[in-house]
């Protein structure tokens, strides 16, 4: 078993990426234009609906409760979508998942030139499904907007829900009159849409395979729901002869009628929208509409090992809405890439780390203010900045296991810290010492360049020098005068 | 393939081992999950109708109203020719009485998928109309059209009957589950994409026109 996720095992650290992603100006008017748009949206959307905290709340306890019977959920999912007609298969990790996937489709292609249209999913590039099929001979194509500009830059999704949200409509044209050899292309995003829609019509029409994911598996029916807005989904889970659809064994829901919660959380936090256009729902085969074979890939890779642990397995109940991206103080300053791993923002720091057994992406869980407004947007109430303190303590612990990170400068001073915390005669005489040693770094009451470990924090940011007078000094100067004051006023 | 059955038990396995501790009954813990969000709606029958039109315009969809059933063929005639198409679409068992006079009408017999593709307009009913989202339900077949004949044309021409208009999401999902239907499509607007930019805008893939036809009595 070896779970992988995106390029995270070659990704540099956050604080790395991050310092080269902010030096780019463009970027970052980019990300903040994009964000600002949807936030403002998603708070008119969400603000017109009277029971938005009844709704999370549902939804929560709905993901908790699946989570809790995940085994039961998913045999009736396989039995009931089996019974319609469809296969399904079970994937450990990535590489079995394309694996299969790869022998799919070349049982229905041959082993000539192989194609397959794809529609967006999050966990094919999870599995990097597309170098998997690019190495076996077989051409994916993106269908998704978004997707398709990532994949024609060669580039990599910025972004849960909008992958090319890094990028601005001057640059998506460059793009598209390079790759799609158009001579004069507007930049309207009217027109980028006009041209994506005539590039991939005919391979809409011609290509005989499909590859989605799923936004939810119903256990009840057998069924498979994915959530779309420009109608590529619809093409790619109607027009080809075989389907495949990768779905992660967390997405699965009891009953149809459950989706009453998240049909109404989902796309307003996603794109702030009443409802996104289009909803496809279908069951296994049917006679004479849609594909006559349909398959579907469960797949593992590492969710099973979030389970055991309750803080970690509510990570799976996100729905990746994106939500919590949009509102990150964080990822608006160093968009997505700088978390090196395709799920970034809040939810990729905690989701990428945990998938992985804290093997990769350990910087991720450190990349957050921990502010607090990842859980007020989340539709499903994921307490992320209290799984980011939860992975922290883990990470750290680890560390401290291994020689070179018990004797490491950071250990060193914490250990020293909390020694010093824990005595009251230790934490006043630490002060008093602390006073004199500022004297040479203190500037006008702000200490601004302090050396060693310390020197991290006052890079970029002022700290306050200690007063000269401490609460603890104030407190008992003030009970010593009051103590005065009443003896006074007895005589 | 058939490592598939190793993985099964393997990856069964490991939630079971995961999971060790959780004993209520499914059934049970399902059913006491507390929704006190609204699950039925509250307002009329006139007020439902007024505000679905609301968010249909919202999305930039043409709503067209009339009172009978009777009335259908003109309008659909009248829509047509205002957006100057000439090929309609229908689904298998779309009633005759409905078609519109004078214009070329092609039934979707199990057509080829390059046939659909040549249909200007396609014209259908719905299962379900909620309000609140400005969202139509499909439960393809019959009346409701094949999937494929739904997404092709550019431009899909759907009756809305006013009493299948209900408020909420929850009361939607309801009258389609009723019907038993295995494949489903819910449109809220034509096709759209927010991926240039987060703004909205209009026609990608599917039909890049939405027309509703709302006809008959709210009650």
């Amino acid at each position: 078993m070896s779970v992988r996720v995106g390029k995270t095992a070659q990704a540099p650290s956050f604080p790395k990426a991050a310092k080269e992603a902010i030096q780019n100006d463009q970027l970052r008017r980019n990300v903040h234009h994009a964000t600002d748009v949807i936030r403002a949206k998603r708070a008119l959307r969400v603000k017109e609906m009277p029971d938005w905290e009844e709704l999370r709340q549902a939804a929560s306890d709905i993901k908790a409760h699946t989570l809790a019977h995940l085994d039961h959920y998913l045999m009736q999912f396989e039995q009931n979508c089996e019974r319609a007609g469809g296969r399904v298969h079970w994937a450990r990790d990535a590489d079995e998942a394309n694996a299969i996937a790869i022998a799919l489709i070349r049982e229905y292609s041959g082993d000539g030139r192989a194609e397959v249209i794809k529609v967006k999913t999050m966990t094919s590039d999870e599995i990097q499904m597309n170098d998997a099929l690019e190495r076996a001979g077989i051409q994916p194509y993106e269908t998704d907007l978004a997707d398709m500009i990532v994949q024609m830059g060669e580039d990599e999704p910025s972004h849960i829900v909008v992958p090319a949200l890094h990028k601005n409509r001057f640059e998506i044209r460059a793009l598209f009159e390079e790759k799609m050899g158009i001579a004069t292309l507007g930049d309207q995003p009217g027109d980028l849409a006009d041209a994506a829609r005539l590039y991939l019509r005919e391979k809409f029409l011609r290509v005989k395979i499909g590859v989605s994911g799923a936004n939810f598996a119903i256990a009840e029916t057998g069924a498979v729901c994915v959530v779309e807005s420009e109608g590529n989904g619809r093409m790619c889970v109607t027009l080809p002869d075989v389907l495949i659809t990768l779905i992660g064994i967390e997405k699965v829901v009891p009953t149809f009628q459950d989706l009453e919660v998240f049909l109404q959380l989902l796309p307003r936090s996603a794109t702030g929208e009443r409802m996104n256009p289009y909803n496809s729902f279908w069951t296994g085969v049917e006679l004479k509409d849609g594909p006559k074979a349909f398959h579907v890939i469960l797949l593992d890779n590492g969710r099973t090992t979030m389970l055991e642990d309750e803080r970690e397995r509510e990570t799976l109940a996100c729905i990746r809405c994106g939500a919590c991206l949009n509102v990150c103080p964080v990822y608006r300053e160093t968009g997505g890439h700088a978390y090196g791993s395709i799920y970034s923002g809040p939810i990729g720091a905690i989701l990428s780390p945990q998938l992985q057994s804290l093997e990769h992406s350990r910087s991720l869980p450190f990349a957050s203010s921990l502010c607090g407004a990842c859980y007020e947007v989340c539709p499903v109430k994921i307490k992320i900045p209290e799984t980011l303190i939860h992975l922290r303590g883990k990470i750290v612990r680890e560390e401290q296991k291994k020689f070179g990170g018990l004797l490491s400068a950071e250990n060193l001073a914490m250990k020293v810290m909390a020694r010093i915390f824990l005595d009251r005669r230790r934490y006043e005489s630490a002060q008093i010492l602390a006073r004199a040693g500022q004297l040479v770094f203190e500037r006008r009451g702000q200490l601004t360049n302090l050396p060693g470990l310390a020197g991290e924090w006052t890079r970029f940011r002022d700290l306050r020098s200690i007063p000269k007078q401490s609460f603890r000094d104030w407190w008992k100067a003030r009970l010593k005068s009051a103590n005065v004051n009443e003896t006074r006023d007895g005589a | 393939m058939r490592t598939s059955t190793a993985a099964r038990e393997e990856i069964l396995g490991r939630i079971r081992d995961a999971l060790s501790g959780a004993s209520t009954a499914v059934e049970l813990s399902h059913a006491r999950i507390v929704r006190a969000y609204r699950r039925r709606g509250s307002l009329t029958s006139e007020a439902l109708v007024a505000l679905f039109i609301d968010r249909l315009m919202d999305y930039d969809a043409e709503v067209v109203e009339r009172k009978d059933a009777i009335e259908i063929p003109e309008a659909v005639l009248e829509v047509l020719r205002r957006a100057g198409e000439q090929r309609l679409l229908i689904p298998a068992e779309f009633p005759d009485e409905w078609l519109p006079q004078g214009i070329e009408t092609e039934r979707d017999d199990d057509l080829s998928i390059d046939k659909v593709n040549l249909a200007q307009a396609v014209l259908t009913t719905c299962e379900a109309a909620v309000a609140s989202t400005g969202t139509i339900f499909l439960v393809h077949g019959s009346t409701q059209g094949r999937r494929v004949a739904t997404l092709l044309p550019d431009h899909h021409i759907c009756l809305v009957r006013r009493n299948q208009i209900v408020e909420l999401i929850s009361e939607g999902l309801a009258v389609v589950a009723s019907t038993g239907g295995r494949t489903l499509t819910t449109i809220s607007g034509p096709s759209a994409t927010s991926d240039i930019e987060m703004t909205r805008i209009r026609g990608v893939h599917g039909p890049r026109r939405l027309t509703v036809l709302l006809y008959g009595s709210a009650d």
